[in-house]
């Protein structure tokens, strides 16, 4: 086809009226770096500024760790020769104590053991594409928690153990009674109350059978391993999961407590949850450990670990509780009066209508308070617990281990497993945020 | 609950107390009073326990010890100390030394803060990674970690006093801490200072004439420049007209330390430093979500209308920022002032180091002396929550 030309000039048609290609320096790589680094004057010398700072990282932290390192070596004196960087072989020859404290060695199979079961509860719970949610979720909250604690501590038959038994016994008895009454049709109580109150005696009865199953079975009699010997990224790893179960529930009774229309009741979660939030986590692992035991009758006590994580359970379900109340916050009051329009109960109306939207609503606090409880572990050092960041801190003090670098090392160690979780953790969040954003999305 | 038989039924008289239970007010009222003995129980299981356990232990009890000496000396006092001084003096000194860390790191945790989070937002891609690195470092990192890390690997890592680093000014930086020239003012110095009070009262005086003016006639008044003058220009020329009455005492190397100066402790540089860098990366994320949450729109009628960049920052976008900020900072105040508490791991004389630790061990009088910690920082809590919350009441939306 030929090509159109205008009459009065004779240039293509075609060729005017399309559109020119942009300008090289605008498209591309080059276009980029133009708007992106140097579309200014001051912006060029941001560019530069910033090209210096990178610069400096970048070649402080490769020949730090990398090119000066230590990768080869014994003990410290490989570290002490003048201007050697990072001391590596220093977490070489401490990881074992780094991840299990002082846990004797031929029994770190438990700690393992242990890392394996909530990997495999974990997994499955977090990955979406993998079905089966309840069931790994009953095994994460009921099953593996009483394996964990009985491969941690070891067979526990210490004084008062036939007592619990028999605790045990009772309240599965009487668990299975109340099921057995809701069943028949001439009961006087509401057969939904029975059946709340059975469930709650199974929940007790749980733990305190398989612990009697576990030590009677004779089949592996574990030897018992006390707390003070844990540490390292154990304790940290008991201390966060356990604070983290444990912050959820009192942060749910807290925030609904506080919305109360009870005065009494909301004035004491008022109470407790703004005394927490005012006072430093110290002061309150510092009355765990100091005066705890003064608040207890004579010859009462407690493991230190235990004191630690109650202490840590309060402190994050008192920030949890704010965190949980600003979600309720958010529900419109519809939701509440539909739910009691509908006949539903207290309990009802809460755990099916208001908490799974209000908790969806603030899932990035939820994390947040996550992720801070998680670097409030290191705390416990102070009150003679070894964390990760305590054990590395105990190492340095080791004279064979002595050199100018090793404190760094052992630093930038803790701090990258600190980081991988807290980070990990921030990030999956905005994953769950997105998924379940998906009804929202338009 | 009046129930009358249908069809000739008998009245359920037997289930009236059961019915009575489903009430929800009687319930309401049952629940409480459960809670309201359940707690007094609890407490006063915990006196009794505490006033046994310390009478066995033949621990004193009340507040005799406040006015024992104490006996051990304090490496940072701002208020006049000495090892024969009382236990109440050592409050007295962890609280102002807990005042002084607050105090230095708010500031100049907002400042980096500001900083950092304005950084994030640049249009230079560059600026705006590393702002980004910074902070995702930096907030996921344990604060007691960043602390130990200034400590025991920069800070006591430096050379001793005699190769100390020579630093602007005048300044050294050793082993044995910071040590800054302190000024010493000659006679003849309160001519300028005077000059400089009354500029700065005149400014403010200035700025509020020409706000009235503005509102009321439209026309505009320099007073940035005219501050300027008054502040800076005018007292810096009357004290170089005196003479400069104004000389600095220099630290100087005698012996095996420096002696003169103003001397920062290793251990607060390390505190403050550790504070500021981790509660600088919040407030850089607040920041930026605060300028986020200013719509576009609000940029976009500020150029329409003709004003300068400048102009659209400080007079629309930040403002309204600012509401969204408020609260957030508020609260990341607040933990800074906790966390300075964390002074302990690296042998700061804060409150909960010197009170907390060193009198409690000495005294033995855990209640009494871990009751007092607490109650500070709540009361310091509530002091910084009110100013902020009266700052943000001055800051907020005026809605009819």
């Amino acid at each position: 086809m030929a090509v159109q030309r205008d009459l009065a000039t004779g240039t293509p048609i075609a060729a005017a009226s399309a559109p020119m290609p942009p300008p090289r320096s605008e498209v591309g790589a080059i276009g980029w770096v133009r708007h992106n680094l140097f579309s200014s004057w001051s912006n060029a010398l941001l560019t530069a500024v910033a090209l210096f700072v990178i610069w400096k990282l970048v070649d402080g932290i490769i020949s730090w760790g990398i090119v000066n390192a230590v990768w080869s070596g014994d003990d410290g004196s490989a570290c002490r020769v003048e201007g050697s960087g990072a001391c590596w072989i220093f977490i070489k020859a401490k990881i074992g104590q780094f991840i299990f404290g002082r846990y004797p060695e031929e029994e770190r199979w438990r700690v393992n053991g242990v890392f394996i079961l909530a990997g495999a509860g974990l997994l499955p719970l977090m990955v979406p594409r993998i079905p089966g949610k309840t069931w790994s979720a009953a095994y994460t909250l009921f099953i593996f928690p009483v394996i964990a604690f009985w491969l941690l501590t070891g067979s526990a038959s210490g004084p008062g153990a036939g007592l619990l038994d028999l605790l045990g016994l009772c309240l599965a008895v009487a668990g299975l009674a109340a099921f057995a009454l809701s069943r028949s049709k001439s009961a006087r109580v509401p057969p939904q109350t029975l059946r709340l109150v059975s469930g709650f005696c199974f929940l007790l009865a749980y733990p305190l059978l398989m612990r009697w199953l576990c030590s009677t079975s004779g089949l592996l009699n574990l030897r018992p391993v006390p707390t003070e010997l844990w540490g390292g990224l154990l304790v940290t790893l008991v201390v966060a999961s356990v604070g983290i179960t444990g912050s959820f529930p009192v942060g749910i009774a807290l925030a609904l407590g506080r919305r109360s229309r009870m005065p009494f009741v909301r004035w004491a979660s008022v109470g407790f949850i703004e005394f927490v939030r005012g006072v430093p986590l110290i002061t309150v692992l510092f009355m765990a450990s100091v005066m705890l035991p003064l608040f207890l009758p004579a010859g009462v006590s407690f493991d230190k670990l235990l004191r630690a994580l109650v202490g840590v359970a309060l402190f994050a379900g008192a920030y949890m509780a704010e965190t949980i109340r600003g979600g309720l916050q958010a529900i419109p009051r519809g939701q509440f009066e539909a739910a009691q329009a509908l006949g539903l109960s207290y309990a009802q109306r809460m755990g099916l209508i208001v908490l799974p939207q209000a908790l969806k609503l603030v899932i990035p606090g939820i994390v947040n308070s996550f992720v801070g409880l998680f670097k409030d572990t290191s705390l416990v050092l102070i009150i003679g617990l070894f964390d990760v960041l305590g054990i590395v801190q105990l190492n340095l003090t080791d004279a064979k281990w002595f050199a100018p670098s090793t404190a760094m090392t052992g630093y930038v160690f803790a701090g990258f497993v600190f980081w991988v979780f807290c980070f990990g953790m921030s990030r999956y969040s905005q994953m769950i945020e997105r998924r379940l954003a998906a009804g929202d999305r338009r | 609950m009046a129930v009358t038989g249908i069809a000739g039924r008998a009245p359920r008289r037997t289930r009236s107390l059961l019915d009575l239970l489903y009430r929800p007010e009687v319930r309401q009222v049952l629940f409480q009073i459960i809670l309201i003995i359940a707690l007094a129980a609890l407490f006063w299981m915990i006196v009794s326990n505490t006033a046994a356990n310390l009478r066995r232990q033949n621990i004193a009890s009340g507040f005799g010890f406040w006015n024992t000496t104490a006996g051990f000396d304090i490496s940072q006092t701002l208020i006049q100390y000495t090892n024969t001084s009382t236990y109440g003096r050592v409050f007295w000194v962890g609280l102002t030394n807990t005042l002084l860390v607050a105090a230095i790191g708010v500031v100049l945790a907002t400042m980096l803060g500001f900083v950092m989070g304005i950084a994030r937002l640049s249009r230079n891609w560059l600026i705006a990674r590393l702002a980004t690195v910074y902070i995702e470092t930096i907030r996921n990192i344990p604060l007691l970690l960043q602390l130990f890390v200034w400590y025991f690997a920069v800070l006591k890592s430096l050379p001793p006093p005699r190769q100390s680093l020579e630093l602007m000014g005048g300044a050294v930086l050793n082993l044995r801490g910071l040590y800054l020239p302190e000024p010493l003012p000659q006679p003849g110095f309160e001519a300028p200072l005077a000059v400089l009070v009354l500029g700065i009262l005149a400014a403010i005086g200035l700025a509020i004439w020409a706000k009235r003016r503005q509102r009321l006639t439209g026309a505009q008044f320099h007073t940035g420049l005219a501050a300027l003058v008054l502040i800076v220009v005018l007292p810096a020329a009357i004290f170089f007209l005196v003479g400069a009455p104004l000389e600095f005492d220099y630290p100087t190397l005698r012996g095996f330390n420096y002696a003169g100066g103003i001397v920062v402790l290793p251990e607060l540089l390390a505190l403050l430093l550790g504070l500021v860098i981790y509660t600088g990366a919040f407030i850089a994320e607040i920041v930026r979500a605060g300028i986020q949450g200013v719509p576009k729109g609000q940029h976009e009628a500020a150029n329409a209308i003709g004003l300068s960049t400048g102009q659209t920052l400080r007079l629309v976008v930040i403002p309204q920022a600012m509401r969204i900020i408020i609260p957030p900072l508020t609260s990341n105040y607040l933990s800074l002032i906790k966390n300075s508490s964390l002074a302990v791991a690296i042998a700061y004389p804060d409150l909960v180091s010197v009170f907390a630790g060193t009198v409690l061990n000495q005294t033995g009088q855990a209640v009494e002396v871990i009751l007092i910690t607490m109650l500070v920082y709540l009361s310091l809590s509530l002091i910084t929550s009110l100013l902020m919350n009266w700052f943000n009441a001055r800051m907020a939306l005026i809605e009819r």
